[in-house]
């Protein structure tokens, strides 16, 4: 390493100097994202230490570099964009479809183009005479384009950027008018992304809109399905590196039908028919659990939290899930558990020689800061800081089942905080996403994508812990790291 | 069970072991309530017709995969060439949050830019807020020596002021008086990238120029314009003036900031133009822009100012070079070197040898204005093709240039040209009228598994591909090493056309 580890430092005085930096008001407002997990109270079960101190999802301080993304991200990035039988039109400049094309690397089967379209930027690309006299001319001609040259889709989202919400647009009406039209499902989404403050509120709106123009509708229209006893439906999961699939494949071992994948590798059939499943298993719980309770309260469909990631959690997870069904699925569970434990041990004793011990810091979304913390003790490692973009309170109170007392909390974090606490504690390995990537890196310390598992994946599942641990093995020991000084320059 | 410690399967490998391909299939078959399978090859058959193609060019409302970004992308990339510079995107978050990806994932390298974070209170009743508080913090965080300010489109369309709210945010000390705060309105619902990069550019001499008394001299501003491979091609820009003795400025050097060293220190800043360069660039004798239409507004202020301007389009082949340093020679009065000329020939060696294996080939050309302009003209050079070039950002003056180009040579005959065209109009072209190569970017990989035509990767965005940009394409080195990228693609196919043992291998030559 290019640097040596510094003596070290409390956590509270890591805060206390970075705070510093700030001017006084701001000082103020991030010192209340800022924390550290504090010993669980007595009494309080399920929680090895209590993480719900800082503050969260609140509006980032401007000018200082916050990660975050917006609510067009979080609608059109996260929970829509991956259905693939529908088109997502990025309604407004051309922006941010073009960021966003392709970038999310939510798998997918079918023929791009023809009968899928994830991959795909669709855009109304407003120029000044649309800002000025309003678009909803343009996109009704948009959709009945989409129709003809795209005959097999099967429905239209329609995923609002910043100026829709701000000329006045009116596209609801547009929306009702063209699925009279055409007969096929046409979403109107309110993401701009001045509203809410992170991608938080997208996630939300997106719920709310898939309630209200797919869910409740087709209820009420009639679904052609007949549920059985054994079937579930993933939700949160959208398939990365897919992550669904390495997933899909234990719960259908375990004797489950999932007959609805929200919303990686979906079609919007399998969305339309979730209500008849006998109970709901959901891994995002930050940007999902909102038609999880919809559902519950109007279908009474029960709903669960899970945890595919690392064989801990994975075990524990299909134990509980079982749970909820007869004797013959909790007999398959423990089978299917008794025979991945081989593999779960192989790659125990292959990597864990090689990560046993290290130190690593997360900063990702509003999820894995937590769920892939127990992957990490599995491969005895140990984590020194975890933060979220976008989690809200009760991520946080569930993050200290996950964290031990005395790890560094950090709340949409700025790059001038991570940097700072990266240099400081100099953790083995950072996970995080693509505008933190490189610049850690430069610091001479091995980071993965976590967001996109770094274009490798999937991490869900025993497949996936596979290639999690190779992964994070190949990034910690590489020998480019020991390469970064010139020998002739070798610090004293 | 495919899976294991000693082999781990991934992504790539996982998903077509028989277990997952079982699972898949039983997932479209019992839950996806897909399309049949004849319909699908059938309509897929159809997206390849003329009769599909003359639907999807009749397009009026829709753009399918545009080649071509927003304004403040090519704002942020102008302002980080500026030394210690941090751009401030006023405006919703998100924004900034995609250009530092997108800027992240082709340089794989830092992007570092603040936003104002706006939410629904600012749209009601402005940003002038977030821009004061802002200011104050990004200069304290970051320590910069500038901050140059775009606009998202939700800062645009609610009319925010940059100028007025910057000189409040003085008055309110966010940061010192003399600190440079200059900027630049940067609406995405005008223009593409390129224009973000023109008006930035202007945005950030015109505090430094505009009271200033201009002495005219001898020297030269050069402008890069937006360019995926500046870092490649400023370093041989200013290899080659230094062979000439040409003392230029280069007015936003991004070739460090996108390409700093791992030796254990994050430079969030890293070379670029210094602000005392700047100001002396008002001096020069003539203002040389490398890419037209990234520049056309600040040429004009240049011209303004008394000086001379020239633009070029993305000097790159052997006449492409020969007019710049040519015109770098006229304006300097300095001869060009012997090495250069020697240089030259080496290139026009390497194309002659080359000959047999390029002369007739047709490509299909996509990208920014300027970079398919000089990409059409050295395919012309080595006897190539032009079938069609196609820019999304590009307007009826590109076009006329686009058809004087083409048929200034015999090359040139057979070619269409289509501004304002998206990628997936593309498709249904090659569909229809095919070309042996296609020359884009990563986002083209997707015609090319569609219509079986390889991709030469050779402009912004390239996500898929590492360290090209590191490169060179301009001047006759850079014209090197695009001539062996289209030979390389010509030679790997020829290879995997004759590539299978026994049935096709007639012509897997050793030696061609």
């Amino acid at each position: 390493m290019a640097k040596d580890i510094p003596d070290p430092i409390t956590p509270e005085k890591l805060i206390e100097d970075v705070l510093s930096a700030y001017p006084a008001k701001s000082a103020k407002k991030r010192a209340k994202h800022l924390g550290v997990a504090e010993a669980a109270p007595e009494g309080e079960t399920g929680i090895v230490s209590k993480c719900d101190t800082v503050k969260s999802n609140i509006k980032s301080v401007p000018g200082v570099m916050t990660i975050r993304g917006c609510a067009y991200a979080g609608s059109k990035g996260v929970v829509w964009g991956p259905i693939k039988d529908m088109v997502h039109i990025s309604h407004g400049p051309v922006g941010c479809g073009h960021y966003s094309w392709s970038q999310r690397r939510n798998y997918y089967t079918g023929t791009t183009g023809v009968d899928s379209f994830v991959t795909f930027q669709f855009t109304t690309d407003f120029q000044e005479k649309d800002i000025v006299f309003g678009g909803d001319k343009k996109l009704e001609k948009t959709i009945d384009e989409i129709n003809e040259l795209f005959p097999l889709v099967k429905g239209i989202t329609i995923q609002s950027e910043c100026p829709i919400g701000l000329i006045g647009d009116d596209i609801e009406a547009v929306a009702k008018k063209k699925k009279a039209d055409i007969g096929k499902t046409i979403v109107p989404v309110r993401c701009e992304g001045f509203r809410g403050v992170s991608q938080s509120l997208g996630h939300h709106i997106a719920n709310d809109m898939l309630r209200d123009w797919v869910i409740d509708p087709a209820q009420e229209a009639g679904v052609d399905y007949e549920g059985g006893a054994y079937d579930v439906n993933i939700i949160g999961d959208y398939n990365i590196g897919g992550d669904a699939w390495s997933s899909r494949i234990l719960l259908e071992e375990i004797g489950l039908n999932v007959i609805g994948c929200w919303s990686g590798d979906a079609t919007l059939a399998e969305i339309e028919r979730a209500p008849k499943a006998r109970l709901n298993l959901i891994h995002c719980y930050r940007s999902m659990t909102y038609i999880c309770r919809h559902m519950e309260e109007k279908y009474g469909l029960a709903w669960m939290e899970y945890n595919f990631f690392g064989p801990s959690q994975i075990a524990a997870s299909l134990r509980a899930i079982a749970s909820k069904f007869d004797q013959t699925i909790q007999d398959k569970a423990e089978a299917v558990i008794a025979k991945y434990q081989p593999l779960v041990d192989a790659v125990k004793a292959k990597y864990m020689p090689r990560l046993e011990g290290k130190r690593v810091m997360l900063y990702v979304g509003g999820l894995r800061p937590r769920h892939v913390v127990t992957a990490y003790h599995d491969l005895g490692m140990e984590i020194v800081g975890t933060g979220y973009e976008f989690a809200h309170g009760d991520d946080y109170k569930r993050t200290g089942e996950y964290v031990k007392e005395g790890t560094l909390i950090y709340d949409d974090v700025s790059g001038y905080e991570l940097e700072k606490f990266i240099e400081t504690l100099r953790p083995d390995l950072v996970g995080s996403g693509i505008k933190e990537k490189y610049a850690t890196q430069k610091m001479g310390i091995p980071f993965r994508q976590m967001h996109s598992w770094d274009y490798s994946g999937p991490y869900h599942g025993y497949d996936g812990f596979a290639i999690f641990a190779r992964d994070m093995d190949l990034a910690i020991n590489n020998p480019v790291w020991g390469l970064f000084d010139a020998p002739w320059k070798k610090s004293a | 069970m495919p899976q294991s410690a000693d082999n781990v399967l991934d992504h790539a490998k996982l998903f077509h072991e028989p277990e997952y391909k079982a699972m898949l299939d039983n997932k479209r078959a019992t839950f996806e309530c897909g399309h049949p399978s004849n319909m699908v090859t059938e309509i897929g058959d159809w997206t390849k017709s003329w009769d599909y193609r003359e639907k999807n060019l009749a397009r009026e409302a829709l753009t399918i995969n545009p080649a071509k970004a927003c304004q403040p992308l090519g704002a942020v990339f102008a302002a980080a060439g500026y030394e210690g510079t941090m751009s401030f995107v006023h405006g919703s978050q998100g924004c900034v949050a995609y250009y530092r990806s997108h800027l992240a994932r082709h340089f794989k390298e830092p992007s570092s830019a603040v936003s104002s974070s706006m939410t629904e209170d600012a749209a009601v009743f402005g940003g002038l807020t977030n821009m004061v508080e802002g200011l104050a913090n990004t200069y304290a965080l970051y320590n910069p020596k500038m901050i140059a300010v775009s606009t998202t489109c939700m800062a645009e369309v609610i009319g925010d002021d940059l100028n007025s709210f910057i000189i409040k945010a003085k008055e309110k000390e966010s940061v010192p008086e003399d600190f440079p705060v200059p900027f630049a309105h940067t609406p995405a619902f005008v223009g593409s990238h390129v224009d973000g990069y023109d008006n930035m550019q202007k945005g950030i001499l015109t505090p430094f120029w505009k009271d200033a008394e201009r002495a005219p001299g001898d020297g030269i501003n050069i402008i890069p314009g937006f360019d995926g491979y500046a870092v490649g091609n400023i370093r041989e820009l200013k290899r080659m003036l230094g062979l000439m003795g040409v003392q230029a400025t280069v007015l936003s050097d991004v070739s460090d900031v996108y390409d700093t060293p791992s030796d254990g220190e994050f430079r969030m800043y890293s070379g670029g133009t210094t602000q005392d360069e700047i100001k002396d660039a008002l001096n020069a004798k003539a203002t040389i822009s490398m890419q037209e239409y990234c520049s056309r507004k600040t040429l004009a202020f240049c011209e303004e100012k008394g000086q001379e301007t020239s633009a070029f389009h993305y000097p790159m082949g052997v006449q492409g070079t020969d007019e710049l340093l040519m015109k770098l020679s006229e304006l300097t009065g300095k001869e060009i070197p012997e090495a250069l000329r020697l240089e030259r020939g080496r290139l026009v060696d390497a194309m002659a040898d080359s000959q047999a294996y390029l002369h007739g080939k047709t490509y299909a050309i996509y990208g920014d204005p300027d970079f398919v302009y000089s990409m059409a003209r050295f395919v012309m050079e080595t006897g190539g093709e032009p079938k069609h070039c196609l820019a999304t950002n590009g307007g009826k003056d590109w076009a006329e240039k686009m058809q004087a180009l083409l048929a200034s040579s015999p090359f040139g005959q057979g070619c269409q040209v289509w501004a304002g065209k998206d990628l997936w109009h593309l498709r249904s072209i090659l569909a229809t009228e095919p070309a042996d190569m296609l020359i884009g970017n990563s986002y083209g990989k997707y015609l090319e598994r569609d219509l079986g035509l390889p991709l030469i990767r050779l402009t912004f965005p390239i996500f898929d591909r590492h360290h090209h940009h590191r490169f060179p394409t301009w001047g006759y080195q850079g014209a090197l090493n695009v001539l062996v990228k289209l030979l390389d693609t010509v030679f790997d196919k020829l290879d995997s056309d004759s590539g299978t043992l026994g049935e096709t291998d007639i012509s897997f030559d050793l030696t061609r």
